[in-house]
């Protein structure tokens, strides 16, 4: 069926070929008949990746949400076996209230398996428990031949490691099993810690090494000498409590895109300010994990507030050995044209080996924030924050990227090359023809 | 609510299955009817992997059963001890209504499927049921059996008769212990129904309408429409007169 498909970033809406499997079984012909309609594909989950990664424009796009099923979960070991299309949320109320989390969560929990497993998503515990690949104990990979390949960190070494961050270009993952890590309650002790310079940040950061979860919220539009102000959060999962997969507390939505960005500079900084001073920034106690890891699922559609127009998400990784200065200087930046987002994340990922070739997590520090999409300008501002992460040796994150020069990625992926060997030929996406067809110049989304 | 005994008849829709999931979770033992073995088996693990404690398949053709109604329930009775606390009628088809103009064996199909057979169904559990003194009986219609229109009134007849059949056992044992819930969805976002143009707020989640469901059959309830609007939209609908009615192109 012809449809148009948005990502997270609702920059554009682009026509594929849909194909919505309802069972594991139903996916490899469905797969085989959209190659032979538009000659390639790409497999799609609950569409949060942010740009054009999860897209194929006039392409095949195989919609995995409804391969959702349990294959078999060992409550003793924490192992489970799942299709790839099952979501974080709906896992959750399978494993928490049997004492289960799975081993690294990214910011939202409405993402696949298959999707986690892609784009290699990383946490709040990144220094402690690497990321989602580090705990993936094999996968099922479709190859557009029909071959269905088992990889593992122990067999098919190569492909699984290409598949791990891979962002679905080797492949249909069908399946995935994960270790999960064991919890006593779905509360978590948490403490938020308000901090007034960036600087400070880096302090707080390496004392808090040993709790499991940290990350900071930043003020964007802060300067001199509050530049980079924010609240340090830290927290482990509680020795005890009860074990509920969701809170019990109602949803909001943006029910409909408004005609402007509710985002803009004026309205911005009030919302800083205001969350910057409210009581909650030094809170020290309980809550449930979902307001800890998921405060954004709160408000269902949050990506409408931006407007028709949409956004661009910018996520850079760069090397301790640089990173107060880096992200000194990429916070002057972003401060001194002010725009940005509320939320502002800066988190130090651990020195841990990537699970995968392409996986975007490295030691250092990394920051992540979003821009209202107002053209050049933003385009510019993007280009400027491009030049310090270059010079820094750090890299940006594709599920995030819909406008990332194409030798910037070659710089900060290595490994491609390598990657490249297991591409599968008829599987393509919109960021990967983009990093392929300009190979020097910077190209506009 | 724990130790359930639950029979659904259509087990591989997707209303069904998201509502075995939440007897699933509660750990209840379910059977699962239907036509295909691979998928039953699959959607069997997924049941126990969230918390069943039993999930038995039982292939057969609902529509006509090779054994025969009261035999292909004694059956599955027989694979719960006995003892069947919830009956889910889910399965069903949308059927080519314009197949069903042309050709009268096509049209008697989708009657047999969608009525004459879920009928049968429901007497031989509503039985069962009462010879327990207890039990919950649920049977998934439709709005568009409410009023016939000429797009679907082959598949709203179908489904019409079945909410009537329902609604007389429900008065048959109404101020007893048996309990009979009439469910009339709109539109759901699943398989059956990629055929049509989605998207808006008329469209509802399997998982929407499998809590919903599960809400009501706890409450007692007779007659369920979900999502909840639908109640507003199909008063309308039945109470326009035939003048203004016949006028429209639904």
């Amino acid at each position: 069926m012809r449809q148009p498909i948005k990502s997270w970033g609702n920059l554009a809406s682009v026509e594929h070929d849909v194909a919505t499997p309802a069972f594991r079984e139903d996916a490899a012909p469905l797969l085989t008949t959209l190659l032979e309609k538009t000659g390639s594909a790409l497999a799609h989950g609950l569409g949060r990746s942010y740009g054009d990664s999860p897209l194929n424009a006039g392409g095949g796009l195989l919609v995995t949400r409804r391969m959702d099923r349990c294959h078999a979960f060992d409550t003793a070991t924490g192992v489970l076996r799942a299709d790839a299309g099952l979501s974080l949320a709906d896992l959750h109320v399978i494993t928490v209230p049997r004492g289960w989390f799975v081993a690294v969560t990214p910011g939202t929990k409405f993402v696949t398996l298959g999707g986690a497993v892609a784009n290699d998503v990383h946490g709040k515990n990144h220094h402690v428990a690497g990321s989602f690949g580090h705990h993936v104990r094999a996968l099922g990979l479709r190859r557009s031949d029909g071959t269905l390949v088992d990889c593992a960190p122990d067999r098919n070494t190569d492909l699984f490691r290409a598949t791990i961050g891979g962002l679905g270009l080797t492949g249909l993952i069908e399946w995935a099993e994960i270790q999960l890590q064991a919890i006593a309650s779905s509360d978590m002790e948490v403490e938020n810690i308000r901090f007034d310079h960036v600087d400070r940040f880096f302090d707080l950061a390496a004392e808090s090494l040993d709790w499991p979860y940290s990350v900071a919220w930043v003020d964007c539009l802060s300067q001199g000498a509050s530049l980079g102000r924010g609240i340090f959060s830290r927290g482990r999962h509680a020795p005890d409590g009860p074990r509920l997969a969701q809170p019990a507390s109602a949803k909001l939505a943006v029910p409909l895109t408004p005609p402007i960005s509710l985002i803009n500079g004026l309205s911005l900084r009030a919302f800083n300010a205001a969350y910057y001073s409210r009581p909650g920034a030094t809170f020290a106690g309980r809550c449930h994990f979902d307001g800890f890891f998921y405060p954004l699922d709160g408000v269902h559609h949050w990506n409408r507030v931006y407007g028709p127009r949409g956004f661009y998400q910018y996520q850079c990784v760069v090397p301790p050995a640089v990173a107060r200065e880096a992200v000194t200087e990429l916070l002057a930046r972003i401060a001194a044209s002010g725009t940005g987002s509320c939320l502002v994340v800066l988190k130090n990922f651990g020195d841990v080996a990537p699970a995968g070739l392409l996986s975007f997590p490295m030691a250092g520090t990394t920051l992540a924030l979003d821009f209202p999409n107002q053209g050049q300008r933003t385009l510019a501002l993007m280009a400027d924050l491009d030049r310090t992460v270059a010079a820094a040796g750090g890299r940006l994150y594709p599920a995030k990227d819909a406008r990332m020069p194409a030798d910037l990625f070659a710089a900060g992926y290595p490994a491609v090359a390598d990657f490249k060997r297991h591409i599968d030929p008829a599987f393509m996406s919109d960021f990967w023809r983009r990093m392929e067809q300009a190979p020097t110049k910077s190209k506009q989304a | 609510m724990t130790g359930q005994t639950v029979v659904i008849l259509g087990a591989t829709s997707a209303v069904a299955e998201r509502y075995a999931r939440l007897h699933a979770a509660r750990g209840a033992r379910l059977v699962l009817a239907g036509r295909d073995g691979r998928r039953l088996g699959a959607i069997a693990a997924d049941l126990m992997a969230r918390g069943a404690a039993g999930a038995e398949v039982a292939m057969m053709d609902l529509a006509a059963p090779a054994a025969g109604f009261d035999t292909a329930w004694a059956d599955m009775a027989a694979k719960l001890g006995g003892r069947v606390d919830t009956v889910l009628l889910a399965y069903g088809i949308l059927g080519d209504q314009k197949a069903a103009e042309a050709d009268t064996a096509e049209m008697a199909r989708q009657l047999i499927t969608n009525m004459t057979s879920a009928c049968a169904w429901l007497t031989v559990a509503a039985n069962h049921l009462e010879r327990q003194g207890q039990g919950t009986l649920i049977a998934i219609a439709s709005v568009a059996g409410d009023r016939g229109r000429q797009s679907n009134y082959v598949y709203g007849a179908a489904k019409g008769g079945l909410a009537l059949f329902a609604q007389g056992m429900a008065h048959r044992f109404a101020g007893t212990k048996v309990k009979v819930l009439t469910v009339k969805p709109g539109f759901i976002d699943t398989p059956m129904t990629d055929g049509l143009a989605k998207g808006g707020p008329l469209w509802a989640t399997p998982e929407k309408v499998a809590a919903d469901i599960d809400r009501a059959a706890a409450k007692g309830a007779t007659t369920l429409y979900t999502p909840w609007f639908w109640m507003g939209i199909m008063m309308i609908i039945r109470n326009l007169p035939g003048a203004i009615f016949n006028r429209m192109k639904i």
